[in-house]
Formats: structure tokens, C-alpha cells, sequence
């Protein structure tokens, strides 16, 4: 048995399966095919549950996987079988609750994306390498926010709204030339 | 060539896809706005978007070529230059994602120094994960001294950063990280909790190897320093570790587990699971020591949280295996979980249940199974079906139950591997428990009637053809069988074929009727159905084979091959086409450790339900040709068994010489030996070696002579005698003259059980049946004191060399008594099978109750012989 809790991988997806941010732990899948695979599979078998409120929980392929969704997004944290699935668990409830914190209660996917800075260093201050570091949603929140500022926040959302109508504008052209 | 990226323009641009800030985002393009980290003047807000850009091109699995990262790491690098906080941790996410090479490295070496002792506690901890995750063992001498400052460091950010750190660098660099054991053992005391967590951690790791230490270590902490419930669930962890090492002081209290129980009542659920957990896993946990742990785990299922409720019915599921009684008292709480939304646990419940059950219970719980089976996914319901199985076997009064759930199930829809479960289940049960033969095979023939399965209708006809025949009213089942003709593919049409042949050579009465049937295949469609169809009619007509009686066509329809079909397919392959027709007698019968499939010669995917066929490499065939190559050797006979390689030499000797027992009906060849002293046997030839050039491997034979089926046994005394020769490098040639030599080799024995093949049977209570009664000889031996029944059964197995059956060679842990059925083929082609009872005593005392039944009597003593002389 594993003596040091270890969380293998925390996944965010969007409500189709696909990924808005990802971060692997372990080598349990070497390949990107081997995680783009077991991706399909945890987004399958959870897709139909009912995880808003409470965290839910799957085991399959020796692996334990807590989930959560809020929106159109769905949060998964996997450990080996023989884990202790409430540490699986707090770490979830961390995660999600400082996704909360900083995108200010907003949760969706479009924020999220948005935000994506935001939620990769969330990911950096929950787990290095396999090993918890926080659990608390809002320490956590705090350790990623106090060095951004917060403003950082609007920066991409900008952007967005230049860069929708430089595509907006290609498409046209691209229309009329058909 | 513009129709498709318009098209899939579109698709990009529907409603979900629409807002996303990376729309249409390249790889190229992004690199390109890399270079805005060049600037002089560095935009603090673009350059984080660049960033966010290029880790959401790596986070969706692009990837960067050796160039474009080295490229982008070295712009990177000029981002140290800008003071924002919020810049610099993006900086060091970069980093970390594109791991740079060692040269790499001492670029930002100096960066990243400069903030590990910054005044900002943020800047600090970051660079030393940054920093202790891309260095080697050479720089991290360098940063050392820093490294354990910031272990003790005041900030818990900074300690944790470090101590995890320490966590991964003790897998490279382990000697540098154990000099740092004071800085970590006063940060166990911190009070910061996850300070403390990582802090054991670390500390366990660094003294893993050390028993003492770690005993020391839970010792000193489980007086109660330790607060933080993540590293209460490692003290756990390493208590119950210390307890399983120092093994069951007999009688008397286990030492820490008053801990464990204290930890039951912590305020975390995390920790009284791991404690309940940790108690439910001790080696020989007694029920007063469960009790506790039961009843926490009791309150959790209960709980509103999923997670919760699945981690107290996941432990009792287990529980249940070893300590049913223990997880009574919860039946109430999990009946009510049947119906949990959450399916694992529901499956898990309804497992547990059917565990603990009591007779009394198994038609309630029926009644509550067959609205749960209709919502569940198959690969639950498998086990499901595996758990009424056992059910079944323990309670054989309630078949009738049970045998209609799994009928009614078989019935609703579902894939194949669902299906084959319920199927082998029904199988198992009708062979088990003769009551359940007729309903069952009742349930079977309703079942092909509409089976898409071809493998499962194949599979049921070869059973009902062995079953159906001998059940009261056998032409109840001819109209089930010849349908299948009428209707099914070709494979299910020959296998009915065989079916009602066996029907007709059984029931005399029937005999009549299957010939019209067997005649009508005749005109089938398909060689196979009509070659089966003629051989059927003529083997049962009498009509044209001289010498066939009865018997022989029984043997011929129902007996099992026992022959492994890997070993018949080589040799099938190795046969080449002459006038000498192949000889099945021919193919070596041993296996390794795998039951033989049960397969009639001409039965097409009829294997039995229990069989499994792996392929397995036959070296028996190689040894078998390399021999019969050998003109000395060819008169020998047949070659009964070789075994496996037996060292001589120690490894990474000078000279490594292994030997293989070759074992004939009258003869013993080794390969590779030189001299002998053995009273039985008389050496008839040796085949030296003529020349053995350097590093390669060469062969020699030395054949004995025994009594012929007789297993002699004898221990042989090996010398290695050779000349050694100069050989000239330049032309490869060996000089003339050479020194003699001799090389002292361990002794080689020849033991019983080199005279005796791993055969294994399918059934054995069938063929220990089949076996006559007076041949049977049954003994009791003490074996003295033995470290574990375990043991003592793979000792006794290995001395006879037979192949257990029906996974019996397994012990389960806590057992007092074990049965082991053994089965096996002595010299001389005498088949024999053992039944073995072990005992127990509570001082490690093992008694053995051998039983024997072979086709000579004489080969029964043998065996007692061979377990007296053991």
C-alpha cells in the first residue's frame, strides 16, 4: 500500500467531455491518447449522475474517481483503489471552492476559459506532484489572487472581444468568397 | 479545397464554442507572440496572456518541438526582468511545464536563487518548487543550506514548499535529502497542519528502511502530537505497518491498537476511515477488535454523502469476505442502500448483502434484486451474478430461488460477457447440486432458443449432450437440439449435431429417431455439419469400423482429451505429411499450472465453462525434437517429461552450467552433465561436448538407464572436465595443445516428482469418482511446526510436483484447515489424484490427512512413500 496519499491526476472538463484544463500526477497514462482515453471514460461513466450539490464518487480500472459539477463544468479527482477516497474528496472540494473564489461565483465554462491563468495556477497551489498542499478552497484562492492582483481577471475577457471580431470579420470575407 | 474549412469554421462557431477566448488559437501564431518577451519594454498583461496561451496549447496535448522550447524558454527567461508579481508566477508555471535540460537550467538558476530569498513569502516558496523540481543532485549541494532554512521557515507556504520538494528529491538525490532529518523532525512539531502532514511524510520516507526508526517514530507521535488530520491518516498508515511487522504477540493486547481506536472517535471522517480501515485489514483481526470499527463505519452509511457512504460500504463489502458475522448488524442500513442513486454503491450493497446473508434472508433479498438489476450497467450485474453464485453454492436448499433469478435475468437483455456469467453460473449450479440438473437444464434449452450468442449455444449443447441424456426423460430435450439444426448458423449446427449423437448412443430408446434427424444433416450446407453427421451415423450404426465396441464410441463422445490443446496445435504444425498417419498418442500431455480444456477431438469451440486456455509456451516440444535428433537416443520411447533448468553454478560464475531432466519410461537423459554416482542407475552413454567457444552455450547429453517404471531416485555428483585452448584472435583458430581443467558443480537429485506430469482434470469430484475405490490409500502425517498452512500445503505440492485443481493450491489467509485436490500422470501413464486435508493447531502444529486413488494401487503406496520419505 501507498504509504503517502497520492492524487493522480485532477480533471476539468466541459459538459461535453472535452478539457478546459487538465493536470496529470502520476504515469499511470504515459501517453496523451492513453489520458485522452481515460477522460472519455471517466466523462461516460459520471455524465449522467447527479453531482451538483454533493461530490460523487466512481471506482473502475482500479482507479477511485470523485467528481463534482457546477454548470456546464465537471471537476474529477482520481486516486489508486486503495486511497482514502475523503482525501480525494477534500481535495475536490478545495479545488472547486476556490474556482468559486476566483471567478467569483461565475462558475461556468466561458469564465472559466477566460480565467484560464487563474485555474492553472489553482491546480499548481492544490497538488505538487501527487502530494496535497492545501485543501482549503480559500487559502488556496488567496495563495493564487494575492500575487495577480485580481486584475488579471479582465485582461483575457478584453481580448476576447477584439479578437471575436477579427473572427468575426475573416468569416464574413470568407463567406463572400464562396 | 475551401467547402471543408468553411464547414469546419461553422462547426467552431456555434453557440458553446463561440466565447471561448482561444478560438482558432495555433501553435505558430502563439510562438510568434512569444517574442514580445523580448521586448525592452516589457508589457506585464500581454506577456501573461502569451503564457496562458502557450500552457493552454500544452494543455490540450500540443506540443512543442526541441527547438521551439528551448526557443520559448530562453524568452522566458528575460521575463525575470519585470517586477510583476502576477507575471512571475506565470513565469514559473512556464518553467515547470517545459522541464529544461541540465544546460538549460543554470540560466535561471541565479533568477530563481535571487527569490528563493526574497523578502516575499510568495516568490520564496514558488521558486524552491520551481527550482528543486528541474536541478541536479550537483546544484542542489549548492542550494542546500537554503533548502533547510526553509524547512524551519516561519511561513507554512514556504516550509510545506520545501518539505514537499524534499519529497521529490529524495528519489534522486536521497543522500543529500536524509541530512536535512533534524530540520524535518522539528517541523513534524509545527503547528501549521499541513506543515506537519508534509513534514512526516517526509520523515517516514527518509527512514523507511530503518524498521527501529519508524517504530520510534509512531511510537513518540502516537502519544499525541499530531493534529492535522492528513498526517493522522499517515500515522495510521505507518502504525498499522509497525503492527503488521511485529506479527500477533499471541493472547495478549496488539500493541498501538488502543491508537486505533482512539482514532475512531477523531473529529475528521478522513481519519476514522483510515483507522476503521486500518483495524478491518489487521492480520487475524479478532470480532472484538472489529466491533468498533464496525460501528463507525455503521453511522456512514447513513451519511447524505455519497462519498462517505461509498467509502464505509467499500470497507465492509471486504469485511464481508473474510468476517460475515462481523457486518450483520449493518443489514438493515444496506438493504436501504439498494436503492441509492449512486450505482457502485448500490451494487456494492446488494454484494455485501449476499455475503452475510442467512438462509432465511436469500428470498427477500431476491425479491429486492430483481427491480435493481433492471437499472444497472453490466459490468455490475457480472457481479452480481458471481455473488448469487456463491450464494447458491453456500445455501444449495434455496436453488430453487436462485436458479429462477438467474433464468429470469438470462431472459432480459444484455451483452455477452453479462450473459456468459449467467450462463457459467447456471452450469456450475446444475453440477453442484443435483437437485437443480433438471430445472436448469430446463432454463438452458429456453435460453438457445433465442441466443445471438453463437459461443454460449455452442457451449450449452456440448453440456446438455453430456447432462441431458442421463436426466429422466431425455427426449424432452431432442426438440431444443434439432431446432438448432433447422436454424442456426453452421458452427451451432455442428455443435447440435454432436449433441444428439450423444443423445443416441446414451438412450437406446432414442436411438432409432436421432438416426432419421442424423440422416436429414446429411444434406446440410455446411462440410463440417455433414462430416460430423457421417461420422455420428456410422460410429453409432456399427456399420462399418471393425473392433468398436460400445465403449470405444463412448470414450470416443464423451471422453475428454487430455491432451493441452497448445501442446496438440505444435504438434499438428510439426507433422509433416507421409505415409505414417498422426499419432495423438504422440502429443506430450503436460501443462503448466493451467486446467486442461475439456474439448472433444471433434467438437468445434465446445470447451467446458471452466476451462481456460491460455497460450503457453510448449518448450516440452523443442526438448522432444532436439532429443529424438539424437540417434543414441532415438530407442528410448516416448519422452515422458523434461523439467525445467536446474543451476549448477552459482550465478556470474566463470562457467554456468544448468541441467534439464529428461525423464523416458527407461531411461533418465541429462543434458549438460559429466559424472555420476548413483546406486539405480547404469550409465548407458554420454555425448561430450566437442568444443565450447567463448560466452556461447553449448550441450552435452548423458543418458542413464533405470529400472524401467520405476521412479528411482539418487543424487548425482558433477564435475566440469574440459581442456582449455589458446584460440589465435587473429586467425579464430584453437593452438593444439590445451591445459586440462576441472570445475567443481553442485549436485544434481533426481526426485519423485521428476516422475510425475502436471495433469490437471476439470472436475475433480467427477474423476475422483470415476477413480476405483480400491485403489484408494489414505494416511495422516504430522509435519511438525511450519510457519503457515500456506507453506505447508506448497511444500506438499512440490514434493509430489502435481497440479492442484480448482484453485485450491490457494490458502486463504486466517484459515485453520485447508483441503488441496491434487492430480497428476506418474510414469508408466498411471493416473493419479490426491486429496490432501491440512490442520492447524494454534502452536503452528501442521497435520496432513492424505488421500490416494490412482489406476494402480501400487502407485498409491508409491505416493505415500514419497510424502513419508519428504
Amino acid at each position: 500500500m501507498e504509504t503517502c496519499p497520492k492524487v493522480k491526476n485532477i480533471l476539468l472538463l466541459d459538459s461535453e467531455g472535452k478539457r478546459v484544463a487538465v493536470k496529470y500526477y502520476s504515469d499511470d497514462w504515459p501517453t496523451l491518447s492513453a489520458k485522452l482515453a481515460f477522460e472519455k471514460s471517466v466523462f461516460a461513466k459520471t455524465q449522467k449522475a447527479n453531482a451538483g450539490t454533493e461530490a460523487e464518487i466512481v471506482m473502475f480500472d482500479g482507479q477511485i474517481v470523485v467528481y463534482k459539477f457546477i454548470q456546464d463544468l465537471h471537476f474529477f479527482v482520481t486516486g489508486g483503489e486503495e486511497d482514502n477516497e475523503l482525501i480525494l474528496a477534500s481535495v475536490l472540494q478545495g479545488f472547486s471552492d476556490a474556482i468559486d473564489l476566483l471567478l467569483r461565483n461565475i462558475v461556468d465554462k466561458r469564465t472559466a476559459l477566460e480565467n484560464l491563468d487563474l485555474i492553472l495556477l489553482c491546480l499548481d497551489e492544490i497538488v505538487d506532484g501527487g502530494i496535497v498542499l492545501e485543501t482549503e478552497g480559500s487559502v488556496i484562492a488567496e495563495k493564487v489572487s494575492s500575487a495577480h492582483g485580481m486584475d488579471g481577471a479582465t485582461s483575457l475577457a478584453e481580448q476576447t472581444l477584439v479578437q471575436a471580431l477579427t473572427t468575426a470579420r475573416e468569416h464574413l470575407a470568407k463567406s463572400l468568397l464562396m | 479545397m475551401a467547402q471543408p474549412l468553411v464547414v469546419k469554421k461553422d462547426d467552431d462557431l456555434d453557440e458553446e464554442e463561440y466565447y471561448s477566448p482561444f478560438l482558432g488559437i495555433e501553435k505558430g501564431a502563439v510562438l510568434q507572440e512569444a517574442r514580445c518577451f523580448h521586448d525592452p519594454q516589457l508589457d506585464a498583461r500581454r506577456c501573461c496572456q502569451v503564457i496562458t496561451k502557450l500552457l493552454y496549447l500544452l494543455n490540450q496535448g500540443d506540443t512543442f518541438t526541441k527547438v521551439e522550447a528551448t526557443e520559448v524558454f530562453f524568452a522566458t527567461t528575460k521575463l525575470f526582468q519585470s517586477k510583476d508579481a502576477g507575471l512571475r508566477r506565470m513565469v514559473y508555471l512556464m518553467i515547470k511545464e517545459l522541464s529544461p535540460s541540465a544546460d538549460e537550467v543554470i540560466i535561471v538558476t541565479s533568477s530563481l536563487m535571487k527569490d528563493m530569498n526574497s523578502k516575499t513569502d510568495m516568490y520564496r516558496a514558488n521558486a524552491i518548487r520551481v527550482l528543486c523540481r528541474i536541478i541536479d543532485s550537483t546544484l542542489l549541494t549548492q542550494i542546500e543550506r537554503y533548502l533547510k532554512q526553509a524547512i524551519v521557515d516561519k511561513n507554512p507556504v514556504v516550509a510545506s514548499a520545501a518539505l514537499v520538494s524534499g519529497i521529490y528529491l529524495l528519489q534522486t538525490s536521497p543522500e543529500v535529502v536524509k541530512r536535512w532529518s533534524n530540520e524535518v523532525q522539528e517541523a513534524v512539531q509545527s503547528r501549521s497542519a499541513l506543515v506537519q502532514f508534509h513534514a512526516l511524510a517526509l520523515l517516514h520516507q527518509i527512514r523507511q528502511n530503518d524498521r527501529l526508526a519508524v517504530s520510534k517514530l509512531v511510537t513518540s507521535l502516537t502519544r499525541g502530537s499530531v493534529r492535522s488530520p492528513l498526517a493522522q491518516c499517515l500515522l495510521i498508515r505507518y502504525t498499522s505497518q509497525v503492527i503488521r511487522e511485529s506479527g500477533v504477540s499471541q493472547g495478549g493486547d496488539r500493541p498501538f491498537f488502543d491508537f486505533l481506536e482512539s482514532c475512531l472517535r477523531n473529529k475528521a471522517e478522513m481519519v476514522i476511515l483510515e483507522a476503521a480501515r486500518a483495524i478491518t485489514e489487521l492480520n487475524g483481526v479478532t470480532s472484538r477488535e472489529l466491533t468498533p470499527a464496525i460501528t463507525v463505519l455503521q453511522l456512514f452509511l447513513s451519511s447524505s454523502k455519497p462519498v462517505l457512504r461509498f467509502a464505509a460500504v467499500r470497507t465492509l463489502n471486504k469485511v464481508a469476505s473474510t468476517h460475515p458475522l462481523a457486518v450483520t448488524n449493518c443489514n438493515i442500513d444496506m438493504e436501504s442502500l439498494i436503492s441509492d442513486q449512486n450505482r457502485s454503491i448500490a451494487t456494492l450493497a446488494i454484494t455485501t448483502l449476499l455475503k452475510t446473508g442467512n438462509e432465511s434472508s436469500v428470498d427477500r433479498l431476491m425479491k429486492q434484486m430483481t427491480n435493481f438489476m433492471s437499472d444497472i450497467a453490466d459490468e455490475f450485474k457480472i457481479v452480481v451474478v458471481e455473488a448469487i453464485r456463491s450464494l447458491c453454492l453456500k445455501f444449495p436448499l434455496k436453488y430453487r430461488s436462485l436458479m429462477n433469478f438467474l433464468s429470469n435475468i438470462l431472459r432480459e437483455e444484455g451483452g455477452f460477457e453479462y450473459k456468459k456469467a449467467i450462463v457459467d453460473s447456471i452450469i456450475i449450479l446444475i453440477r453442484d447440486i443435483p437437485d437443480a440438473k433438471e430445472s436448469g437444464l430446463f432454463h438452458l434449452c429456453e435460453f438457445i432458443e433465442d441466443c445471438e450468442f453463437t459461443y454460449l449455444s455452442t457451449q450449452i449443447l456440448h453440456f446438455l449432450g453430456n447432462e441431458g441424456p442421463k436426466t429422466s426423460d431425455p427426449s424432452k430435450y431432442i426438440r431444443y437440439i434439432y431446432n438448432r439444426v433447422i436454424l442456426e448458423n453452421a458452427t451451432v449446427r455442428a455443435s447440435a449435431v454432436s449433441t444428439l449423437a450423444k443423445f443416441g448412443a446414451l438412450v437406446d430408446s432414442l436411438k432409432p429417431r436421432i438416426f432419421v434427424l442424423l440422416r436429414r444433416c446429411l444434406f446440410d450446407g455446411d462440410d463440417e455439419v455433414r462430416d460430423r453427421a457421417t461420422l455420428y451415423l456410422k460410429l453409432l450404426g456399427g456399420e462399418a469400423t471393425v473392433g468398436e465396441t460400445e465403449k470405444d464410441v463412448n470414450d470416443f463422445l464423451f471422453g475428454a482429451l487430455d491432451i493441452p490443446l497448445v501442446n496438440l496445435e505444435t504438434s499438428l504444425r510439426n507433422y509433416e505429411p507421409s505415409e505414417a498417419p498422426f499419432d495423438i498418442s504422440s502429443v506430450p500431455k503436460e501443462t503448466k499450472s493451467q486446467p486442461i480444456a475439456e474439448k472433444k477431438a471433434t467438437g468445434k469451440k465446445a470447451t467446458g465453462p471452466s476451462a481456460v486456455s491460455g497460450p503457453i509456451p510448449s518448450v516440452d516440444a523443442s526438448y522432444e525434437k532436439l532429443l529424438s535428433s539424437i540417434p543414441e537416443f532415438a530407442d528410448f520411447g516416448k519422452l515422458f517429461k523434461s523439467s525445467a533448468p536446474v543451476e549448477l553454478t552459482e550465478a556470474e560464475t566463470e562457467y554456468s552450467v544448468n541441467v534439464v531432466k529428461h525423464i523416458y519410461d527407461g531411461h533418465v537423459v541429462v543434458v549438460h552433465v559429466d559424472a555420476s554416482e548413483a546406486d539405480e542407475f547404469l550409465e548407458v552413454m554420454s555425448k561430450p561436448l566437442r568444443s565450447l567457444p567463448c560466452d556461447a552455450p553449448g550441450q552435452t547429453f548423458v543418458a542413464f538407464e533405470k529400472p524401467e517404471g520405476v521412479p528411482a531416485t539418487g543424487k548425482f555428483s558433477n564435475t566440469l572436465r574440459f581442456i582449455v585452448k589458446e584460440v589465435d584472435p587473429s586467425t579464430g583458430e584453437a593452438e593444439d595443445d590445451g591445459v586440462d581443467d576441472e570445475y567443481q558443480l553442485e549436485d544434481l537429485e533426481i526426485v519423485s516428482a521428476d516422475y510425475m506430469l502436471k495433469v490437471g482434470v476439470s472436475n475433480f469430484r467427477n474423476a475422483w469418482e470415476s477413480m476405483d475405490p480400491e485403489s484408494e490409500r489414505v494416511d495422516e502425517y504430522g509435519l511438525g511446526v511450519r510457519e503457515s498452512l500456506a507453506e505447508a500445503v506448497s511444500a506438499v505440492i512440490s514434493i509430489l510436483g502435481m497440479q492442484p485443481c480448482e484453485g485450491t493450491d490457494v490458502v486463504p489467509s486466517n484459515s485453520r484447515s485447508h483441503t488441496c485436490l491434487l492430480s497428476g500422470v506418474f510414469i508408466g501413464n498411471v493416473k493419479v489424484l490426491v486429496r490432501l486435508s491440512f490442520g492447524i493447531s494454534a502452536p503452528k502444529e501442521v497435520a496432513m490427512k492424505l488421500a490416494v486413488r490412482s489406476d494402480d494401487p501400487e502407485i498409491s503406496d508409491k505416493i505415500h512413500e514419497i510424502v513419508a520419505n519428504g
